[in-house]
């Protein structure tokens, strides 16, 4: 794991009050610190994507090289966006400063900052949207809580809306479903206007639109990647199995985030999707070209998500499938589940998704005609299609982590639970307030993740790690199974620092394990290559 | 300080009314007017704020699914938080803004010896907000028998019900203390909590006190100040048949009364006070939970530049040659 220089001790990083300071917030004030901000994106890349003012810069420096209209540009960003979006004009409006989010905000929980709260991260944008927008602003100034869009307003806005995962928990408990998240696409948007991107979102936007996925992995790599899959699952299982590639005409395109084909411990659900779909003989493909389930293009703006979402319909379009299965990821699903059909349908090439082995038609996903693996396997097991051995996950005591955006943007809860209770025999949850709708994120989402930014990506997991640890403690849980690859990613490195005994798995990796496979070598290891526990094991729980 | 400016702001209010009609004597300013142009003010800006959220569309389908969506018919769904039908959006809104569903789930974080969080169901603020606009409703609805003569014998039972507590305290109804005591509440927990002292502007302090002064100067004009109801009554239904007339002696507390009162219409629809009808337009509660099944239209959609597939295997066509992947053009 990079840490910053200076490594913090979990008792310094919790030294932290929720009592904001006397003085006002209006006078902008950020300050840049090390491990709390993601670097800036590239020029390069800002340039492959004919974004506008690209040039190499630092946001911890004064001169941050703005167009010379830029306030100009924002305030008609701003604009357009009220006329083009009625929740950012109504969320503008109604908020009354109640402060039931206050506290509802992991960044805020982990850091302390008030800013965090999530009123204040909107009132930040409010503020300028009340000086240049509203009566009472425009006559009472500071009175009216508005204030003049200025570099430091647009540096505090760099700051916090990159300090924000769009993950949505505030909007579940606000009296007005005000949803932060779409108060930080919007600013995010406006800030793109200007130049301003942050490279762990811009970078793998660019690589996502030239190769097809976000890691800018090549058809080759993408080929020789999914082989050594294979060859690690005839290892474990003694079975060869097939992964068609670009085949034309197959039944299903699958599509997965590709760190699934690339990152750990992804790659053990890699494992799993493959092993499930040999043993119930599924005529499907993969795409080198719609290499991508993910869209970091949605933490940019609208038009990016579109840009690099149309890849997926054009793809199933030109196989001539008949529908597509989707791997496991989050923001991808809240992209696929409420944006896909609105920015690139309709599918009316494609046929309502209909399972070849159960004969289940998924009735929820007749338009976008795209299913959730979760969804699919569950009617699976359901329809006792797959022959499963729960003890094979026997030296797992689990927990479930829902994701943001398939928890609050989709509502998928119970079918991963379905799937991990018929997978596995040790399952516990977190406390009721840190699950389900009112789960937190793992800190890292909505292009936070990168390295640079450890400090507050520890601070905005430590709520999420702080109910892993609970269920540790009382249960032995050493397990976190969650439906998301950017969890599978940075859930590593914040349990190691808050609860080092617990590691993370995707839900495919535990149905691998389960699957009992027709002619299937007698499993000495698990996915992981690591002994299985004997039969025996289940009499020490 | 921002309490303070609102209260000076609440205050001068008052004593213009004050002077108006005790030193000055403009009470047909002050009774008819000032009321019918904050009426008038309040109707015709209410529908255009409505209008102009009403016509700013709504371009992706994002509601806050608060439960098991609908997909397999054995799965148990969430008819309501994550609604999969027109009833279960209504009956969500009607939760929302009847019950203050969201509201209710609210618990308050604590960090403890700087190792752990806890959460704790924290359900005053629901019960504060609660109490205070259901006794608002209740005192709108006892004042409209002003306008109507006869009173229907409905709104008398209602009226009896809310005085039940008169044998104790004359004059005095369970909605005047209840509406007292949540907005006190909502006044100090923004003075004391510090982080609701922080996000508070003078315009959250202004409407509290707004509030206040009407339902304090309300409450005196009935009891201490007993005012004449049947001159109240008069003006009243002569201004609701458009013929108002300013009956004599009805005391320059009611002036301030009505005229606070009217302040705070005409300010509605300039103020946060719009929350009431924004939430019927909130995206995030009044959609249905069924975007994979039915298309949602942007109506502002565009094309955007692509990658498409042939640019992609035109850029990697030896890559995907060499192992073996089939090709569009060879």
């Amino acid at each position: 794991m990079t840490m910053p220089e200076e490594k913090l001790k979990p008792e310094e990083i919790l030294d932290i009050s929720y009592t904001p300071p006397q003085k006002d917030w209006i006078k902008p004030d950020v300050k840049f610190k090390k491990g709390s901000f993601g670097y800036a994106a590239q020029g390069k890349h800002l340039k492959y994507l004919d974004l506008p003012n690209p040039r190499d810069w630092r946001p911890q420096e004064d001169d941050w090289q703005l167009p010379e209209d830029w306030e100009n540009i924002i305030v008609k960003g701003i604009k357009e966006r009220l006329g083009k979006n009625r929740a950012f004009q109504l969320f503008l409006d109604v908020c009354v400063r109640c402060g039931a989010c206050a506290d509802k905000c992991h960044f805020f929980i982990g850091s302390g900052d008030p800013k965090n709260m999530p009123v204040m991260r909107t009132e930040l944008l409010r503020s300028v949207y009340r000086k240049n927008f509203t009566m009472a602003g425009k006559i009472l100034g500071k009175l009216a809580g508005a204030r003049d869009l200025s570099v430091d307003v647009i540096k505090e806005w760099y700051y916090y809306f990159y300090q924000c995962t769009e993950c949505r928990r505030c909007s579940v408990f606000c009296p007005y479903g005000i949803d932060t998240c779409e108060i930080t696409m919007m600013g995010r948007e406006l800030l793109s206007l200007i130049g301003i991107n942050a490279n762990w979102v811009t970078e793998p936007v660019a690589n996502c639109f030239r190769t097809g996925n976000h890691l800018g992995v090549p058809p080759h790599a993408f080929k020789t990647s999914i082989d050594s899959a294979l060859e690690d699952i005839e290892d474990v299982t003694g079975i060869k199995v097939d992964a068609p590639i670009n085949k034309k005409g197959a039944e299903i395109l699958f599509i997965t985030p590709s760190a699934d084909y690339f990152a750990l411990p992804h790659w053990y659900t890699l494992m799993g999707y493959l092993m499930l779909f040999h043993e119930i003989g599924l005529d499907y493909t993969w795409s080198a070209y719609a290499s991508e389930g993910g869209n970091f293009g949605f933490f940019q703006s609208a038009e990016m998500a579109k840009r690099l979402n149309a890849k997926i319909y054009a793809e199933a379009k030109r196989l001539g499938v008949k529908w597509i299965l989707g791997g496991e990821c989050g923001h991808m699903w809240r992209v696929i589940h409420q944006y896909m059909d609105t920015y690139n349908g309709p599918a009316d090439f494609l046929e309502e998704p209909v399972s070849p082995i159960t004969g289940t038609k998924f009735e929820n996903a007749r338009s976008t005609k795209m299913v959730h693996i979760c969804e699919f396997t569950a009617d699976l097991i359901h329809n006792n299609k797959l022959k499963l051995d729960p003890s094979r996950n026997d030296k797992w005591r689990l927990t479930f982590h829902d994701s943001c955006n398939t928890s609050r943007g989709m509502g998928l809860l119970e079918e991963p639970r379905y799937v991990i209770n018929n997978t596995c025999n040790n399952f516990f949850e977190m406390p009721d307030n840190t699950i389900r709708e009112r789960t937190f994120c793992c800190g890292s989402g909505a292009g936070l993740g990168s390295d640079e930014n450890m400090e507050m990506r520890l601070r905005g997991g430590f709520p999420r790690a702080n109910a892993v640890r609970y269920v540790h403690e009382e249960h032995g849980v050493n397990l976190l199974s969650c439906i998301c690859a950017i969890d599978r990613a940075t859930l590593p490195p914040l349990l190691e620092y808050w609860v080092p005994e617990v590691q993370v798995s995707g839900v495919h990796e535990l149905v691998g394990n389960a699957l009992v496979m027709k002619g299937e070598k007698e499993r000495t290891t698990d996915l992981r290559g690591e002994p299985l526990n004997g039969k025996e094991g289940q009499e020490d729980v | 300080m921002n309490a303070l400016y609102a209260f000076f702001a609440v205050a001068l209010l008052m004593l213009v009314a004050f002077f108006g009609v005790w030193g000055l004597g403009w009470n047909t300013l002050f009774a008819v007017m000032i009321p019918y142009a904050a009426l008038a003010i309040f109707i015709i800006g209410l529908i255009y704020r409505v209008v102009k959220w009403a016509r700013a569309p709504v371009p992706f389908h994002i509601p806050t699914t608060c439960g098991q969506q609908k997909s397999l018919p054995w799965i148990k769904s969430d008819r309501i938080e994550s609604p999969s039908s027109t009833m279960g959006v209504v009956a969500r809104m009607a939760m929302e803004i009847l019950l203050f569903r969201s509201l209710f789930r609210n618990d308050k974080v604590q960090l403890e010896d700087k190792k752990r969080v806890t959460f704790q169901g924290n359900r005053v603020l629901w019960l504060g907000g609660l109490v205070f606009h259901w006794s608002l409703l209740i005192i709108l609805f006892r004042h409209s028998r002003l306008f109507m003569q006869p009173v229907p014998d409905f709104m008398i039972f209602v009226r009896d019900i809310d005085g039940i507590l008169q044998g104790l305290i004359p004059a005095v109804f369970i909605t005047d203390i209840a509406i007292l005591m949540a907005l006190t509440y909502l006044f100090l927990r923004r003075v004391v909590f510090p982080q609701v002292r922080y996000i508070s502007l003078p315009s959250d302090y202004f409407a509290l006190f707004l509030l206040l002064g009407v339902v304090i100067l309300g409450v005196l004009v009935k009891t201490a100040w007993k005012v004449d109801i049947e001159g109240v009554k008069v003006l009243a239904m002569g201004m609701f048949t458009f013929n108002p007339v300013v009956p004599e002696g009805i005391g320059p507390a009611f002036y301030i009364h009505i005229f606070l009162a009217s302040v705070l219409l005409a300010y509605f629809p300039f103020s946060k006070l719009m929350h009431g009808p924004g939430i019927f337009l909130s995206p995030t509660r009044n959609l249905i939970n069924n975007s994979r099944a039915v298309r949602h239209i942007n109506p502002w959609d565009y094309p955007v530049k692509v990658h498409t597939y042939e640019e992609w295997e035109d850029e990697f066509r030896e890559a995907i040659r060499g192992v073996g992947l089939p090709l569009e053009k060879e």
